[in-house]
């Protein structure tokens, strides 16, 4: 676990432009930001705003057109040119649980071969003598052999946190993970990421439309037109 | 540790249809291919093994006698010429051969046979040396005759049964109104014999007025013997034709060989068309999992990770097949032996398809090798799937 206080993300002039035909789009326009460990932060913004593209590139599912990112010291894109595939599923492997809108649960394994399946592809000693506490912790224990299918939506994003959290990871960048959910079950999940990153440690990122989910995070950045338009709380050194 | 073969098979369990479908597809596939292996085994072997049954290796019969006139005689045939008796005696001097048989083959017509008369076929033998050379004919009454003059007889399985004769009744050779006794009956063979009666050599020559003559002469070869070599040195012999067993074996399989050639076509086209349909599944699932793939990618899954579950997906639809088209080869291996029947020149008696061990190990072997080439390009295809395009992407 890293120290809290430390950065784990240092972002900096991050661009990311895409081509429609002739017409160039800035979906992350110029921004740097820095996170540190333990910290729960949100995005806002209107749809369009380039909330997601910017999660994407600091969990190394994109890579940026320019600019420079480190996690937890390591530079994995240096003025656009981010490390090979193999070292990025590395990094991915060890820094992040993903929490995606749909939960992917794959309808014939049951909660724990869901929950435990990035297990099928690499091993983490200890990591498996987890999975228990982690069930425990996202309520979902007393499912854990049940299928996809047998439980309800709300659940189903349980289990698919704690498959996020299985590999022991240092972030969890969650997109919009309660899009698919309605007010008293989104708010149940806002409260499970608020107990990890306060209980746990973790240091949370979360995309989200709703705003009662993202005043619960320590940081609000609001993205508009790919830059931060109302930063809070920005530490000094950065725009 | 949940392992990836569990994985891989639960993927399949979501489109049982799909994946029934395909596993049937391989299954046929694979039926065709064993049950012809089987055949072609089994063909092979129940064809040396008749030939084997003759007790000689090779037939030397008069000049002029003609080739399809010798391969009837393996049928139950004869020769329509005759070669002096003491042939005998030269072919016995070489030193490649063990043994020999003299034989005369006679055929009357008998007008009481069957419904409107029919050829009986009497096989003179000798005494001596035949029983030695056929050992393996057991008798299910009676023995050989031993008296090289006696006017009896030995019946096949099926002559008996056609003449509805035991041993000690008597049997009337049509034509020459001569009666023989019935000494011994011969239980079934599978071969030429069950047909034969056979009377010994010089009772025939007598019986048929053909003295000191022969239709042909049976040739027990030593086993490190130079057989073409041999086979030169009795083309030298006057007037005589040599018939090696190898050479009617080999006018069989020839023949047979344009109906095993249309068969394997069948089988490589329904091998290609399970591979079509091997591919098109897969490759169907992995469209369909797209964005589930790129969550693999993102929890940390490798292109090899990604392409080995997909290949072990392959592989599970592919070995499944196998093992049902084994199966089903080995309980219609009968119904494939009728139709083979049907459908082939000349089909020698006994199993025709045998499926052994080493046939089903290479079954699975051609049916694992179409799993390994037509997983290769969707497991190629998933692999590559780069996670952000796949989560982003629209496919449901």
């Amino acid at each position: 676990m890293t120290e809290n206080g430390q950065r784990v993300i240092e972002a900096n002039h991050l661009v990311k432009i895409y081509r429609r035909g002739s017409e160039e789009i800035a979906a992350v326009n110029d921004i740097s930001l820095s996170v540190e460990a333990g910290e729960f932060v949100s995005f806002v913004g209107p749809s369009g705003s380039g909330k997601t593209t910017l999660i994407n590139i600091l969990g190394c599912l994109d890579n940026p057109t320019s600019g420079k990112l480190v996690l937890s010291g390591r530079t994995v894109v240096e003025n656009g040119d981010a490390l090979s595939e193999a070292k990025l599923t590395k990094i991915r492997r060890e820094i992040f649980g993903y929490i995606f809108q749909k939960f992917y649960l794959i309808p014939t394994l049951t909660v724990i071969e869901n929950v435990m399946l990035p297990f099928t592809f690499y091993e983490k000693p200890g990591a498996e003598k987890d999975v228990e506490r982690i069930l425990r912790l996202m309520q979902i224990v007393h499912r854990k052999d049940h299928l996809p299918g047998q439980i309800s939506g709300g659940e189903m994003q349980r289990v698919a946190i704690a498959r996020a959290l299985v590999n022991r990871p240092k972030i969890v960048l969650a997109d919009e993970p309660t899009g698919n959910l309605d007010t008293r079950r989104s708010q149940e999940i806002g409260i499970l990421l608020q107990n990890l990153n306060q209980k746990e440690g973790l240091t949370i990122i979360l995309v989200t439309h709703n705003p009662v989910l993202a005043k619960m995070a320590d940081r609000i950045i609001e993205l508009r037109d790919g830059r931060i338009y109302n930063p809070v709380h920005v530490p000094p050194e950065n725009p | 540790m949940i392992k990836i073969l569990k994985v891989a098979y639960k993927n399949l369990l979501r489109k049982k249809t799909r994946s029934g479908l395909t596993i049937i597809g391989i299954g046929l596939a694979a039926w065709v291919l064993v049950s012809l292996l089987g055949f072609n085994k089994g063909y092979e072997s129940s064809l040396n093994r008749d030939i084997d049954n003759l007790g000689f290796q090779m037939i030397v019969t008069a000049k002029g006698c003609p080739y399809e006139a010798a391969t009837l005689m393996l049928k139950g045939g004869t020769g329509l010429r005759y070669m002096p008796g003491n042939i005998t005696e030269q072919i016995t001097k070489e030193p490649e051969v063990e043994a020999v048989t003299p034989m005369l083959m006679q055929a009357v017509f008998d007008p009481n046979k069957g419904e409107s008369g029919g050829y009986s076929a009497y096989l003179g033998v000798d005494p001596a040396t035949f029983p030695g050379m056929k050992s393996f004919l057991e008798f299910m009454q009676g023995a050989w005759f031993t008296d090289p003059e006696a006017m009896e007889a030995v019946l096949g399985y099926e002559a008996a049964e056609l003449e509805q004769r035991e041993v000690g009744d008597l049997l009337l050779i049509a034509e020459k109104n001569v009666e023989v006794k019935v000494v011994g009956i011969l239980k079934r063979t599978g071969t030429q014999d069950d047909g034969t009666i056979f009377l010994p050599l010089r009772s025939v020559q007598k019986i048929f007025g053909v003295k000191n003559e022969l239709t042909g002469v049976g040739i027990k070869v030593k086993k490190d013997a130079d057989m073409p070599r041999f086979e030169e040195k009795m083309y030298k012999l006057p007037d005589v034709q040599v018939v090696s067993l190898s050479q009617v074996k080999q006018t069989i399989m020839t023949l047979v060989s344009t109906a095993k050639v249309m068969v394997f076509s069948i089988a490589l086209i329904a091998i290609l068309i399970s591979v079509v349909g091997v591919i098109n599944t897969i490759l169907m699932s992995v469209m369909e999992r797209f964005q589930e793939i790129g969550i693999l990618k993102s929890m940390g899954a490798t292109a090899w990770d990604v392409f080995t579950l997909i290949w072990v997906e392959t592989l599970i639809l592919c070995i499944s097949g196998g093992m049902i088209g084994t199966a089903l080869a080995l309980a219609t291996a009968k119904l494939t032996e009728v139709l083979v029947r049907q459908l082939l020149p000349y089909a020698p008696s006994g199993g025709l398809v045998q499926i052994d061990l080493s046939l089903v190990i290479l079954t699975f072997g051609v049916v694992i090798l179409i799993g390994l080439l037509s997983g290769v390009y969707p497991s190629w295809k998933a692999g590559s799937v780069r996670p952000l395009e796949a989560i982003r992407s629209q496919v449901e």
